[in-house]
């Protein structure tokens, strides 16, 4: 089918093209929807479920971030449903994972009225600490809440090294290497495309670690300036990251066709030369 | 390719093609993400054929894998030339309408047979042919190739029979069908455009162009030579005949990077004055008169580079230059009022339009365009015009547009640096993904994959000469001999060796590798050099 | 693909067992000798990475052989597929019946689920605790795990038994003695009639895998009116007959068939779902041991009305008989041209495949059950597309549950009754638990009856864990597809006597759940676990019924798949028919 297709989103008709998901339906007519496992740039992995959304005529709510729209669909967004699925979604995830890196989840908390107190499972016991087995990135899974961003990058949506993957299942599901061998032992090239889309700071670069455990992590007081890397001739797009006059993390913008964000580890990584930075040189 | 010196494609392309041909390129450890476009493509279904001395990460994503052995791609190339025609699968409208001389080459590739090309490639004679049946039938293809071909003493030879076949398919000048060299350092293909080559001025016009040359010098206001001046190799030969005396180096560190480093080094003190600006204090500056400290031109400073697919791009300044160290341009224009002109102070974008004013492939992008489209791919020719996705389109027109595309027949020349009973083993040498060049800007940060400077041999070669992995080797060629801790690599076949050359500190590989240079590129073999591995007490 | 191996390397053993099942290596590239070839020539790419589906094959041969799968094993697994490490470890470790942990010359798996709970499984724990130790220890030759429902309901307690290099074993009325001994004799089955028995009527044959005697009383004679009414009529006769799912989804047969006969495509698939894990529920289980042509029968008529040449059999892992029966039906059906390259000199092309389940409940979820036979975890992908899109291997594809196909042949063979006939499992504390096979319509009560029950239960759980507690006047509402009757689930029927702890069962079920969850979607992988945390509140006598409402309506509205969008239906029930907990 081709030619333009229209659907109601909160009573308002929204004109979209063939192929076009809910999300995209939503957001043309000025709809916001909170997403979590959702980026433009991975195939949806539809697990987080924070986009619900309900369709006239479906039994359960819709994952807006993966439903293609069909011509006609009635679509609801600020339905008490859609609300109290949201509310649920993140007082699980802050009950099961520490979200204090996660700035947009506790905004979405504050925005949802989501309350983890109510289920009482804080029992104290201690979280699990960071796993810091190299010198460029590190992992905190006591943060992951399970999006499968990080495998999708490292797998089929771009670096396709296979290096991590979800282990076990149900409750147990956790982001791992093959039996759980240190990244160094694993297939890892440290290309960090994986922390690049990990929406909670479970997987940040090492820089960033650091000078959060300093105290001296200020993004507000962060410049960031689009370059090209200066390694090989591919022209990566860079988005650098200064504070204090020096490099603290090298991005890569998702919206640039030649990189979508990713980069390789020389990219990423290896700017430590320009200036001492905080890596030292 | 057929004049402008760039790749006919865009990334993009090669999400879309039908197959994919990696000739002599180790894309995913050197082009990272080139090859994160690659594996779109395969992705989406396309098939991929690589060739390659080694089974090398990149080939090991090929559906089917050459290992030819090293500088037998002509060989390789005329035999599958040669069994596209044999088998009635050229494009015969493509050829006729769109290139010249194709009986002397068909002729040329006559002797190629199948049987004839796997005795000098070692590849079984089958493969060769699925290769040609491949590439020809193949609605669209693109042909990738990087230093595997260009870094040998034939260098140019081994890129026209690789255009050849592009030419015998009509695999180029449409979406999705090219040829795809992919550059090896961030900005060699904006250095091209800028003129940095012995015959061109900027924007590949020629410096024989009268009319091209009189615009510079009305430009410029003085008198521009007209004849080619000398390329790299030939400029060692000038500095060891005593012609080139004061040699003035930007960004370069050839006391290291050199095929036969021990030469370089000899010709570099040789000269009378030797000026480096670099923003590292490398091997090289250490031999100079005068150091020139530099910014880091993709973080200290403003400017444009460009891409393997053509695309320039800015650079911005992120970061002051540290130290005395200065931008280029500043330097430069220093430099020219000590010697008597002055410049003024342009900024970079001054700089820039100055250069859009007199090469029309880059009128068309000013910063503010550069800044909006993410970069765009050249030609350019004015502000409307959105860029070049791939070049050659002309050759599709009916008559083609502008001079046609000639065949050029070459032949196979074997490596100059022959295996004998005394040096039996061949070593190649490439990179490693984490590390780059020689390794001043990629040795500053801790990968934990760094390896450092080994010696890679087969299991088989490792288990004859008693060699156990993390043992130290003597490997000796006829210009000198580097010790290297082995390491064993599985896709390495008996007789093949392997070395990066990231680690000149450590593992001086260069002290190896043979300078016979292309005379028409000036690129030097270094991937073919003849060794013996000793074991090192 | 660019892999990287662990550093291990695979035992003599472990290549053997992968080889048993890939064939020796042929090149240098996958792990065998290094050819001088092999220096200058490589296959791989998409045809390599086509044998992924072999993953799941593979490991089984490690545990049956092997009784684990080592880091090294796993080296050589990936080295021969192209596998990444990482994949296939996330693979292994998804299923329960697969160990990378530990390397086990027996593991005995028993059954702690709501039936056998209540039949002496409790006991057996202590039992196996002192003899062997805390679960999951070893005393250097077995280990031993709870084990959800294991289908074997009517001879409860019931377990199952993985013995390396010697085979699979189920031990029903399990005590230490029978699980020591070797392979125990099969039982009688256990079954009644309500009516015409149809899809019973063979289950009394004495060997049910001789293909002449299934052809004596009418069998093949719906493949062969099939084959002679052509794809079209035969929809359409199921499609007349009204033949819904028997999966629990209840989708009409005839209008999925047609779905992926329409579907324009070089290649389709039918699949037959056996991986009945449903707790209570082990029909399929009676049908594939006691009936196994009418499968293979019903899946060759499903692969002809829909265009396909291809089918594949997905048996639970926990069904090593069955799948015994069901191997050795192929073997005979083909050889006597039931199966091939031209079924029954029709120009039908069909072949039929086994794959083992690896101890998944969710794998019975159709889109799971893809991704496993795939070589991938077991995790439900997003709906739509449908499987009749896109299914197994990304082609159209008609999963059909083993009663449904069943029926279908007893339906296109024209069968007296098949149209209204269907297998109930009624197990719990009844006299004879067993396949009770009855018209629609029949109630509950009657159900009971026909098992024998010395007196009325507590409560009786009907559909399975996904289903729901029956208040007493449900128990005599006929029973079908749509109101008034509850939803069918799997048909199974779980009697709870005056004398269980229904605290004890609604919370065993809770546990189900928690641990059956893929884990993909957060309101099931956290739903389940706050679910069975709060009833743990609720028993303890806090009133957290909001809560529980709360989470139930989450997991109901929001979750991926059926797993996560029943998981409360349970447990809701029976806090409202005041079976558990505060509501006391
Ligand atoms: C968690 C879950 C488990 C399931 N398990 C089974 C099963 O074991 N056997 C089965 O036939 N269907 C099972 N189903 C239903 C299947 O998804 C599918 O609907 C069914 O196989 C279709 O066959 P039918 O139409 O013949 O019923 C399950 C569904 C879910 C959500
Ligand atoms: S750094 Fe790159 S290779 Fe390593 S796990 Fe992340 S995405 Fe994968
Ligand atoms: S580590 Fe980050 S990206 Fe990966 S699954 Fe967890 S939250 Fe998502
Ligand atoms: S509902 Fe549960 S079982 Fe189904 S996809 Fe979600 S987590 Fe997996
Ligand atoms: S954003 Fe849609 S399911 Fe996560």
């Amino acid at each position: 089918m081709t030619g333009r297709r229209t659907v109601e989103v909160d009573g308002t008709a929204v004109a979209i093209e063939p192929g076009a998901t809910i999300l995209d339906a939503c957001r043309a007519g000025g709809v916001d929807v909170p997403t979590l496992c959702y980026l433009e740039t991975l195939t949806p992995a539809n697990a987080c479920r924070l986009c619900s959304v309900e369709v006239e005529g479906s039994r359960t709510l819709v994952p807006a971030c993966s439903r293609i729209a069909e011509d006609g669909m009635v679509i609801r967004t600020a339905t008490d449903r859609v609300r109290h699925a949201r509310r649920m979604i993140l007082e699980f995830l802050a009950v099961a994972v520490d979200l204090t890196t996660a700035p947009e989840l506790l905004e979405a908390m504050a925005v949802y009225g989501a309350d983890p107190s109510r289920y009482g499972t804080d029992d104290g016991s201690p979280r699990p600490d960071a796993v810091v087995d190299n010198d460029l990135y590190v992992r905190d899974l006591d943060k992951c809440v399970l999006c499968y961003r990080c495998v999708e990058a490292c797998g089929d949506d771009a670096q396709h090294t296979y290096a991590i993957t979800i282990a076990d299942r149900g409750a147990a599901a956790r982001v791992a290497t093959e039996f759980d061998v240190a990244l160094p032992d694993s297939a890892c090239v440290f290309c960090g495309n994986c922390v690049a889309v990990c929406p909670t700071g479970a997987l940040m670069v090492k820089t960033e670690f650091d000078m959060r455990v300093a105290g001296t992590w200020h993004e507000e007081a962060q410049t960031v300036t689009r370059t090209v890397c200066g390694y090989c001739g591919v022209g990566c797009n860079l988005d650098v990251h200064v504070q204090d006059g020096a490099i603290v993390k090298v991005t890569s913008p998702f919206d640039h066709d030649v990189t979508a964000g990713n980069l390789c580890i020389k990219g990423r990584f290896g700017w430590t030369h320009v200036r001492a930075g905080v890596d030292g040189a | 390719m057929f004049g402008a010196g760039g790749g006919t494609s865009s990334y993009e392309e090669i999400e879309h093609t039908d197959l994919i041909v990696l000739w002599g390129s180790n894309a995913r450890a050197a082009h990272p993400i080139f090859f994160h476009h690659l594996l779109k493509g395969i992705d989406n279904g396309a098939r991929m054929i690589a060739i390659d001395p080694r089974r090398t990460e990149s080939a090991a994503w090929a559906d089917l894998w050459l290992g030819l052995d090293v500088g037998t791609d002509i060989a390789l190339a005329n035999a599958v030339g040669r069994e596209i025609i044999a088998a009635g699968l050229t494009d015969d409208e493509f050829i006729a309408r769109a290139t010249t001389g194709f009986d002397a080459y068909a002729e040329s590739v006559e002797p190629y047979t199948l049987d004839h090309a796997a005795d000098l490639t070692g590849v079984p004679a089958e493969a060769i042919r699925e290769l040609a049946h491949a590439y020809a039938k193949a609605p669209t293809a693109q042909l990738c190739w990087t230093l595997g071909i260009t870094e040998h003493h034939n260098a140019s030879d081994n890129v026209f029979a690789l255009i050849d076949l592009a030419l015998l398919t009509g695999h180029v000048g449409r979406y999705g069908s090219g040829l795809v060299p992919i550059r090896g350092q961030n900005n060699v293909q904006g250095g091209g455009d800028m003129g940095a080559l012995p015959n061109k001025l900027p924007g590949f016009q020629d410096v024989a162009d009268d009319g091209a040359r009189r615009r510079f010098e009305d430009a410029w206001g003085c008198a521009v030579p007209a004849e080619p001046g000398w390329h790299l190799s030939q400029m060692f030969e000038a500095m060891e005949r005593g012609d080139l005396r004061a040699l003035y180096v930007i960004g370069e560190n050839p006391a290291q990077s050199e095929a036969d480093g021990t030469r370089a080094r000899r010709a570099l003190d040789g000269l009378d004055h030797l000026v480096v600006q670099d923003i590292f204090f490398t091997a090289t500056a250490e031999l100079a008169d005068v150091v020139l400290p530099a910014g880091a031109a993709w973080a200290e400073s403003e400017g444009t580079v460009t891409s393997s697919e053509r695309r320039v791009q800015r650079v911005r300044r992120v970061v002051p230059p540290p130290g005395n160290a200065r931008d280029d341009i500043d330097i430069l224009v220093d430099l020219a009022r000590r010697l008597g002109h002055d410049w003024g102070q342009p900024t970079a974008e001054e700089v820039w339009d100055e250069l859009r004013s007199l090469s029309p492939i880059h009128a068309g992008m000013s910063y503010r365009r550069l800044e909006e489209l993410g970069g765009i791919q050249w030609p350019c020719r004015d502000e409307e015009d959105p860029g070049s996705r791939f070049l050659h389109g002309r050759l599709w027109e009916d008559p083609p547009r502008g001079p046609k595309a000639p065949f050029t027949p070459v032949e196979h020349d074997p490596p100059k640096d022959e295996l004998t009973d005394d040096y039996p083993i061949r070593l190649t040498t490439g990179r490693h993904l984490d590390s780059y060049n020689t390794g001043v800007q990629s040795g500053r940060y801790r990968s934990p994959r760094r390896t450092g400077g080994t010696i890679d041999l087969s299991p088989e070669d490792a288990a004859s000469m008693g060699l156990a992995a993390g043992e130290r080797a003597r490997v000796i060629s006829r210009r000198g001999s580097v010790v290297a801790p082995v390491r064993i690599d599985r896709s390495l076949r008996p007789g093949l060796a392997f070395m990066a050359f990231h680690y000149p500190e450590d593992v001086d590989t260069n002290r190896l590798t043979l300078d016979e240079w292309d005379p028409k590129s000036g690129t030097a073999e270094f991937k073919a050099t003849a060794v013996r591995i000793e074991r090192e007490p | 693909m660019d892999i990287r191996l662990p550093m291990a390397a695979a035992t003599v053993d472990e290549r053997r067992a992968v080889d048993r099942i890939l064939g020796p290596p042929t090149t240098g590239w996958e792990g065998g000798e290094r050819r001088r070839v092999d220096g200058h020539v490589a296959t791989g790419g998409h045809a390599a990475r086509a044998r992924r589906h072999l993953l799941l094959p593979v490991l089984h041969a490690l545990q049956d052989d092997i009784g684990g799968i080592s880091d090294g094993a796993l080296g050589y697994v990936c080295e021969r597929l192209t596998i990444p490490p990482a994949e296939a470890y996330g693979v292994a470790t998804f299923y329960g019946l697969l160990s990378v942990s530990e390397v086990s010359p027996t593991v005995i798996h028993l059954c702690d689920d709501i039936v056998c709970r209540t039949s002496g499984a409790k006991e057996l724990f202590t039992a196996l605790a002192d003899a062997i130790g805390p679960e999951g220890s070893s005393d250097g030759t077995r280990t031993w795990h709870r084990s959800n429902c294991l289908g074997q309901c009517d001879a409860a307690p019931a377990a199952f038994v993985q013995e390396a290099g010697v085979g699979r074993r189920v031990v029903v009325r399990a005590d230490l003695d029978r699980l020591a001994a070797g392979p125990i004799d099969g039982r009688d089955p256990a079954y009644a009639a309500i009516g015409d028995a149809v899809l019973t009527a063979r289950f009394g044959a004495p060997d049910p895998a001789d293909l002449d005697a299934y052809r004596a009383v009418g069998g093949y004679r719906g493949l062969r009116r099939a084959l002679e009414v052509g794809p079209d009529a035969v929809i359409a006769i199921v499609e007349a007959a009204g033949l819904r799912g028997r999966g629990g989804a209840a989708f009409p047969t005839g209008r999925k068939w047609r779905a992926v006969a329409d579907e324009e495509a070089t290649e389709r698939y039918v699949v037959c779902n056996a991986d009945e894990s449903e707790p209570g529920t082990f029909k399929d289980r009676m049908l594939m041991e006691r009936d196994p042509f009418s499968v293979v029968e019903g899946l060759t008529i499903a692969g002809h009305a829909t265009g396909a040449t291809k089918g594949f059999i997905y048996v639970r892992g926990e069904y090593p008989d069955a799948e015994d029966r069901l191997r050795a039906a192929i073997a005979a059906a083909e050889a006597a041209g039931y199966l091939g390259d031209d079924v029954l000199g029709s120009g039908f092309p069909f072949r039929i495949e086994v794959r083992r389940g690896a101890g998944a409940y969710i794998c019975g979820e159709e889109t799971a059950l893809f991704e496993s036979i795939e070589g991938r975890r077991g995790e439900p992908r997003a709906k739509p597309p449908y499987p009749t899109t896109v299914g197994l291997f990304g082609r159209p594809t008609a999963v059909n549950n083993v009663e449904t196909l069943a029926a279908a042949v007893a339906i296109v063979a024209e069968v007296p009754g098949a149209a209204d006939t269907k297998l109930f499992c009624v197990s719990g504390d009844v006299d004879a638990a067993g396949v009770v096979e009855a018209p629609f319509g029949v109630t509950v009560r009657e159900l009971l009856t026909v098992a024998g029950s010395s007196h009325p239960p507590q409560a009786v759980l009907f559909g399975g864990a996904a289903g729901r507690f029956l208040a007493p006047a449900e128990w005599d509402v006929p029973l079908g597809y749509g109101p008034p009757s509850p939803p069918m689930g799997s048909g199974a029927v779980v009697a709870f006597g005056p004398g269980v702890d229904m605290d004890d069962i609604v919370q065993r079920i809770a546990e189900f759940f928690r641990d059956e969850s893929c884990g993909q979607c957060v309101p099931c992988r956290e739903g389940t676990v706050r679910q069975d945390e709060t009833l743990r509140r609720l028993v303890a006598g806090a009133d957290e019924r909001g809560l529980l409402d709360e989470i139930a309506q989450v997991m109901r509205d929001a979750s991926i798949c059926g797993l996560g969008q029943t998981a409360a239906e349970a447990v809701s029930s029976a806090i409202a028919l005041g079976l558990v907990g505060g509501a006391r």
